[in-house]
């Protein structure tokens, strides 16, 4: 299980704070687009949660959203595995 | 008496003249102590600000920090470092963050200072929200923040 935390303007544009998603989703059910693909890098997740809406389409878009993993600054090329905390958020803005 | 790193993220406001104290206390071999206070202004992009709400990333916000802290040590030979960062909501006027240097000479702890700043602000996991009259609304990173940063 992948655990997926928003941040900033991005967390309430879209509206969701954490989210937390398989790995691998059996296609058990039978039912269409409740499967997908193992998620194995960075850019997987973000392709995957672009789909959900035109809102997240953009918002979570490559250059707009940056990345950590496991709460180090990343990029999208990064190896995920299972248990790991994946984090997007616009760029910072503290000091 | 000896040198430290201190790293705090907190809500509650900092007394400047004890961590210049903590500070000066680290050391008598120091010769220089710089510091920087950040506070939060009235205006910002021409709107007139009320308050600020600082939002941060709990479990990778000191991480960050003490990185940025072992990146400033690996360049310059520093004492004590001191970085405390405010969260949650500021009003006008209200100090936002602390950052103070101890090294030899002077040099050092100017740049240091600087550097941590210029670090913070594009790498560690804050947040800025404006209140203003006409609702409140996040504020964009400036990309001369990010230029600055990577002159170093």
């Amino acid at each position: 299980m992948l655990k997926v935390l928003f941040f900033g303007q991005l967390k309430d544009i879209i509206q969701t704070e954490h989210l937390e998603i398989e790995v691998i989703q059996n296609d058990q059910s039978g039912k269409e687009g409740q499967s997908h693909k193992p998620i194995k890098t960075v850019a997987m997740l973000r392709h995957l949660l672009q789909k959900k809406d035109d809102i997240w389409n953009e918002h979570l878009a490559y250059g707009k959203a940056l990345v950590a993993v496991n709460q180090e600054m990343t990029s999208d090329d990064t190896a995920l595995n299972d248990a790991d905390e994946i984090a997007f958020f616009p760029p910072v803005t503290g000091g | 008496m000896s040198h430290f790193t201190q790293i705090s993220v907190q809500s509650q406001d900092f007394d400047f003249a004890y961590e210049y104290q903590k500070l000066r206390d680290s050391s008598h071999s120091d010769g220089a102590l710089v510091t920087f206070v950040g506070l939060v202004r009235d205006m910002n992009l021409e709107m007139s600000v009320s308050g600020l709400f600082l939002e941060h990333y709990p479990a990778m916000t000191e991480k960050v920090l003490n990185g940025i802290v072992e990146k400033a040590r690996a360049k310059w030979q520093l004492g004590s470092v001191s970085i405390i960062h405010r969260v949650g909501q500021l009003k006008v006027s209200e100090q936002i963050v602390f950052v103070g240097v101890t090294s030899q000479h002077r040099q050092s702890a100017y740049h240091a200072n600087e550097f941590i700043m210029d670090f913070l602000k594009t790498q560690a996991p804050f947040w800025k929200k404006e209140t203003t009259i006409d609702g409140d609304r996040w504020i964009e990173a400036k990309s001369s923040d990010m230029e600055k940063s990577k002159n170093w």
